[in-house]
């Protein structure tokens, strides 16, 4: 301040034709713009606008869980001991007295035992991860079913997959360092997946554990990976996320007043201060209530991790079910030859874990390639009115929840008293079929719903009185649908599907037409073409109704 | 009890064992000398044999034959000892009720008495495992807790769960929950294997390791859960639904409050 | 709430489409434009805005008590005391405590400032204007150029030495750091394909030794139906290596009636019908040992993996490739069980070595 004071008052003062501050709090401000030029930066963001609707705001329940998750996970390092070297335990838990386990997991039960609010905080860290993980999960499909991820958005929607793939993993290694006896199993688990992967298994499992399993660099290892890396690389891409939801700004819903060109909301100062700002006390204040009434990875329970004591309902955090679901369903291939086996059993799994993973992260460059639209969307796509985009999202929500449902046929079994094996046959057929039949009943339901709008735009809506004609006949009176309704449902376009070249060009010479032009007129059709889409109510249609018998 | 161990493979010792048990069991133990005493209870223990014969006929038989032998829908009960009876008829598994996967706990139908004389005659028909006295599977040692939990997991875990809820077998079958089972029942259950439960015997898991595994077991039942709702005990599968359902289901709502335009005033 | 309100200052009822009306004879789903702002309540009338006021505040002050009960908490409440509060059970009050106030006083802030967002603070809806994000063709043209002439000035296209050279070494500078992850772990070598009982040998066999007891097992302590774990003597608890080798020696010993066992091979590896096998699941490791005694079938708890013991072990279920590997056992001279050499094949999951 003393600066601006000297700027204002000293000689150099026709160097500078700004007006002299009105208060203390202005002088501050520039100072600062005077060497971070942060009038221009707020200028431009100060009064940005934000649409309002429940669904945009998933993306700040990822980013304050991510928040929660860094500063409590910051509070534990400060008590947690990364360290495989055995003590014999000797704490305030009775119930492991006198028995042998790593400082990993000695440190995590003093953690929950002997600092004050450590169990507090060990509980917020882990629940927030685990509503992180959701909360990416859900945010991904609203933008996903919302048709959001399309141009420009394509990067940004990239950028978010690896913020979720990131997160999963970061959450695997979280929950493995304590050492108990479920993580463990985990942490055996990946070796042996490790192990399965041809030609590199073996030295790779090496590497990574130092030696033969489960050795005592592991979890020292998963700790800087689990702490540096992978949050540092997760902040660089929330960073970059976030920069470029400001530079796009937000996509909103159609309706009145609502066009590509615009963007229709309130201000980020002072309502989206207070909404998001506030939002994240909401977040933080739910976690902690969550963390003071229910128990999240009671390591005690689970007692210190031995390679040859195990546990009944060893699952993973529920992110990792998917790919524990796709290793119980998976039969027991192996192939051995010219002195080498190839475990298919873990293998194979292992390669469909990202497969199922990457078809979500590549879809809006398929659509695109698809479609052929080169232009920019910033008015969301109602669901219904992408019958086979909302039909294949469901059919990968569907495929995952099976998966999740073999990932947890053990307590399924014990729970509905069925057989466990009658639930892996069951998902095992399932994996190929329940996702087709989720398609084809979802993309039927939209063109139901698409149908319901046409009926809606053309014939007004139900009024719910019912009229008696002249001549006996009982009508419902259907009461037309304000100005802007009609807008709202009509609002979208339809894209028409690509048409092949003609075989033969004007010349009379056969036009040679790739696989590639054909497999995506094809896919066209199947997106766009006339079983996928109803058409929407034209105006002539409208006039020719409205005019025509106007009494309903 | 050297003196005692020494003669336990004498040929009365389960019958001795088992009158400690009737003893205990109805509120008369007394130390008294076993070796003298066996001849003069003879007579209560034939009078006993006789009774749970006739018990047998009624209750058993029709699968198990007249006289323990086995048939085609149950198996030969010659050897299988006190132990397993007490098990198996005090926790209502037997007499099962209807073929299935596994045979499940019900509500039992016959008094301890009953049960003591069915258990005398099946001991009868052979030697086998004998019902544990009250002393065998109590612990006195608070250490006990923690050396069953070991233990436990060792043996135990695998099928029972950390928590002792039970899991999922194969084919419907499962390994049931040890919530509320008396300790009795779970040393007996160690004892003999039943159903397709392993057994663990004297031989491999000493009296001693059982009743620090039955502390351990007693031990869960009572044990606070400090971080709140235990969510089953069942890992982290109800975690992630707890996590969805509440977790996520309460920020969603609350952003749906946040989001939403706030009521217009206008004349209704 | 709503009675102590004059009615004469809220505005007349009307449907949202009502109050712009634009030219639509032409096209009846034109857009009709943003609706006019209503006001609320509190916009309107004062005390209504008072009332919120006080809410919000009272949310702060809330917070504030909360937080004040999240320090006493802490100070007065031991950290291993147990309460019982319903429905939760017999739970940590401390954690309880703690986990609630900071719980309401975060909520407070965050509620407070929310409702003070939608009752004070203005509500209208405002558009801004969106601009292309791809820039237009003159800047574009104009970035081309640039670069051009930047390339140009640099010589990179004509300098092919400089270029190819630069490629060069920009490749080959990561190996270092690759050549650096070398020590992060010793070679595999063979140390997959033995476990802790290649120790034993026909001449100097291993006794098996019992996991509960520690102690060596002779033959007729082992009873048909039960189920026994076993390591190799000489390894101890307290051993530096002991997870290692626990991690591939571990045993399950069953005893089955020898009319029951349907694999002879594995009948000759036991002795009188007790077969040792692997407890390491040849999936992925888990220790498998959710044996059933009347069917014989042992079971992986983590991938269900399942198993006929009667059976040499095979695969019946599950994702497993191969069957458990079995330890020949017999007994020495003083009745115990031993070993007399490692497995025949590498135990636990199976790896690209493995013949």
């Amino acid at each position: 301040m003393s600066a601006a004071n000297s700027a204002t008052s000293g000689a150099s003062k026709p160097a500078s034709t700004r007006e002299k501050p009105a208060n203390k709090a202005e002088a501050v401000a520039d100072w600062a713009d005077g060497r971070l030029g942060i009038y221009s930066l707020a200028k431009a963001n100060l009064r940005k606008i934000f649409p309002d609707h429940w669904s945009f705001m998933l993306g700040e329940i990822c980013l304050y869980t991510f928040i929660i998750i860094i500063l409590t996970g910051v509070y534990l390092t400060l008590f947690f001991n990364p360290s495989m070297g055995e003590v014999v335990y000797h704490g305030s838990y009775a119930p492991l007295n006198g028995i042998r386990m790593s400082e990993a997991y000695a440190s995590t039960m003093d953690i929950s035992f002997d600092v004050r609010g450590g169990l507090l905080i060990r509980q917020i860290h882990h629940w927030a991860a685990i509503v992180f993980v959701a909360a990416m999960l859900v945010h991904m499909m609203r933008v996903f079913f919302t048709g959001a991820f399309r141009k420009p958005r394509e990067v940004n929607w990239i950028f978010g997959f690896l913020l979720l793939f990131l997160g999963m993993f970061d959450g695997f290694m979280g929950y493995s360092l304590p050492d108990d006896l479920l993580s463990g199993t985990g942490i055996r688990f990946m070796e042996g997946a490790i192990l399965a992967v041809p030609l590199v298994g073996t030295y790779l499992q090496f590497f990574l554990f130092g030696g033969e399993f489960p050795g005592t660099d592991i979890i020292p290892r998963f700790f800087t990976i689990h702490i540096l890396l992978i949050p540092g690389v997760m902040v660089g891409l929330l960073v970059a996320h976030l920069i470029l939801v400001f530079y796009h700004k937000h996509t909103q819903w159609a309706g009145p007043g609502k066009t590509e060109k615009n963007v229709v909301g309130m201000p980020l100062m002072p309502v989206y201060m207070a909404k998001a700002g506030g939002f994240f006390f909401l977040v933080f204040g739910i976690i902690s209530a969550m963390a003071a009434i229910a128990t999240v990875n009671p390591i005690w329970a689970y007692g210190p991790y031995r390679p040859d004591q195990v546990s009944t309902d060893a699952q993973p955090d529920w992110y990792m079910g998917f790919s524990e679901g796709l290793i119980r369903i998976m039969p027991g291939w192996e192939i051995r030859a010219w002195g080498h086996t190839l475990n298919m059993g873990v293998f194979v799994p292992l390669m469909i874990f990202p497969l199922v993973l990457a078809v979500i992260a590549i879809y809006p460059f398929i659509e695109s390639w698809v479609s052929g639209d080169k232009r920019e969307h910033h008015i969301l796509d109602r669901p219904r009115n992408a019958p086979v985009r909302t039909g294949l999202g469901a059919a990968w929500i569907s495929l995952y929840l099976v998966l999740l449902i073999g990932g947890g046929n053990d307590l399924i079994a014990t729970h509905l008293h069925l057989s466990i094996n009658d639930i892996t046959y069951f998902v095992r057929v399932g994996f190929f079929v329940v996702p087709v039949i989720t398609f084809v009943i979802t993309k039927r339901w939209c063109l139901g719903l698409q149908r319901r709008d046409r009926d809606k735009v053309l014939h007004g809506r139900e009024t719910g009185v019912i009229k008696r004609l002249p001549h006996g006949e009982f009508v419902e009176v259907h009461a037309q649908l304000p100005q802007d309704k009609l807008h709202k449902l009509t609002a979208h376009d339809q894209p028409l599907p690509m048409e092949l070249p003609a075989e033969v060009d004007e010349n009379g010479v056969a036009a040679k037409t790739g696989i590639l032009t054909k497999t995506r007129a094809k896919l066209s059709h199947g997106f766009y073409g006339e079983g996928s889409q109803i058409a929407k109510p034209t105006a002539e249609e409208h006039h020719e109704i409205t005019s025509g018998h106007g009494h309903h | 009890m050297k003196k005692l161990s020494a003669r336990r493979r004498h040929p009365l010792a389960a019958l001795v064992v088992l009158l400690l048990a009737l003893a205990a069991t109805g509120g008369l133990y007394a130390a008294f000398a076993p070796a003298e005493k066996a001849q003069a209870d003879t007579a209560a223990q034939s009078l006993a044999i006789d009774e749970g014969k006739k018990l047998f006929a009624v209750g058993c038989s029709s699968c198990h034959g007249l006289n323990g032998e086995g048939s085609s829908d149950g198996p030969s009960l010659v050897g299988v000892g006190s132990a397993a009876v007490d098990f198996q008829v005090a926790t209502g598994r037997m007499p099962a009720q209807q073929p299935g996967a596994q045979v499940p706990k019900k509500k039992n139908i016959y008094t301890q008495h009953e049960i003591d004389q069915l258990a005398a005659f099946v001991a009868s028909l052979g030697p086998g495992p004998v019902a544990p006295t009250e002393k065998q599977y109590t612990s006195t040692n608070p250490d006990d807790v923690a050396a069953g939990g070991e233990l436990f997991r060792t043996n135990c875990a695998q099928c029972h769960n950390f928590a002792g809820q039970g899991g999922a077998l194969t084919q419907g079958k499962y390994a049931p929950s040890l919530e509320g089972v008396d300790a009795k029942h779970i040393y007996e259950a160690m004892q003999t294997g039943p159903q397709n439960m392993p057994s663990f015997p004297d031989t491999t898991m000493p009296e001693e390791q059982k009743r620090q595994i039955v502390a351990f077991v007693r031990h869960l039942d009572e044990e606070p859960n400090p971080g709140g709702l235990t969510l089953g005990s069942l890992g982290p599968v109800t975690e992630g639904l707890f996590g969805w359902i509440f977790g996520l289901g309460v920020l969603i709502a609350v952003a749906i409050w946040v989001a939403a335009h706030t009521t217009k005033a206008r004349k209704s | 709430m709503s009675h102590d309100m004059s009615e004469d200052k809220l505005p007349e009822s009307h449907g949202s489409a009502g109050q712009h009306e634009v030219a639509t004879h032409g096209d009846p789903f034109a857009d009709p434009g943003l609706p006019a702002h209503e006001p609320r309540r509190t916009d309107i009338d004062e005390r209504a805005a008072k009332r919120a006021e006080r809410q919000v505040s009272l949310m702060f002050v809330v917070s504030m008590l909360a937080t004040v009960g999240f320090i006493a908490s802490y100070v007065a409440i031991d950290a291993d005391k147990i309460v019982y509060i319903f429905p939760l059970g017999h739970v940590s009050a401390l954690n309880f405590a703690l986990g609630l106030t900071l719980g309401v006083a975060l909520f407070c802030i965050g509620a407070g400032a929310v409702h003070w967002a939608r009752t004070l603070m203005s509500d209208h809806e405002l558009p801004a204007e969106r601009h292309p994000i791809e820039a237009d063709d003159e800047v574009r043209a104009d970035v081309i150029e640039q670069f051009k002439t930047g390339a140009a000035e640099s010589g990179f296209g004509r300098r092919k030495m400089i270029r190819n050279t630069l490629i060069g070494s920009m490749a080959l500078v990561p190996l270092s750091g690759v050549v650096l992850l070398r020590d992060l772990g010793p070679l595999p070598e063979k140390k997959l394909q033995h476990t802790g009982w290649d120790l034993a040998t026909p001449e100097h066999p291993l006794p098996l030794v019992n996991m509960n007891t520690n102690k060596p097992m002779k033959a007729e302590d082992i009873v048909v139906g039960s189920l026994t774990f076993a390591k190799p003597e000489g390894l101890e608890e307290d051993d530096e290596t002991f997870q290692q080798q626990i991690a591939k020696d571990a045993l399950m010993l069953v005893r089955i009636a020898p009319e029951n066992i349907k694999d002879k091979d594995s009948a000759e590896l036991g002795f009188e019908g007790i077969l040792a096998y692997s407890k390491i699941c040849t999936h992925v490791g888990c220790p498998i040992s959710l044996y059933e005694q009347q069917t014989h079938h042992a079971l992986c708890p983590c991938h269900q993996s399942t198993f006929d013991l009667a059976d040499g072990a095979r695969v019946i279920f599950g994702p497993a490739g191969h069957p458990l590997p079995q330890l020949k056992i017999t007994t020495n001279e003083e009745g115990f069980l031993v070993a007399t050499g490692d497995f025949a094949e590498p135990v636990g999951p199976s790896f690209w070595e493995r013949s």
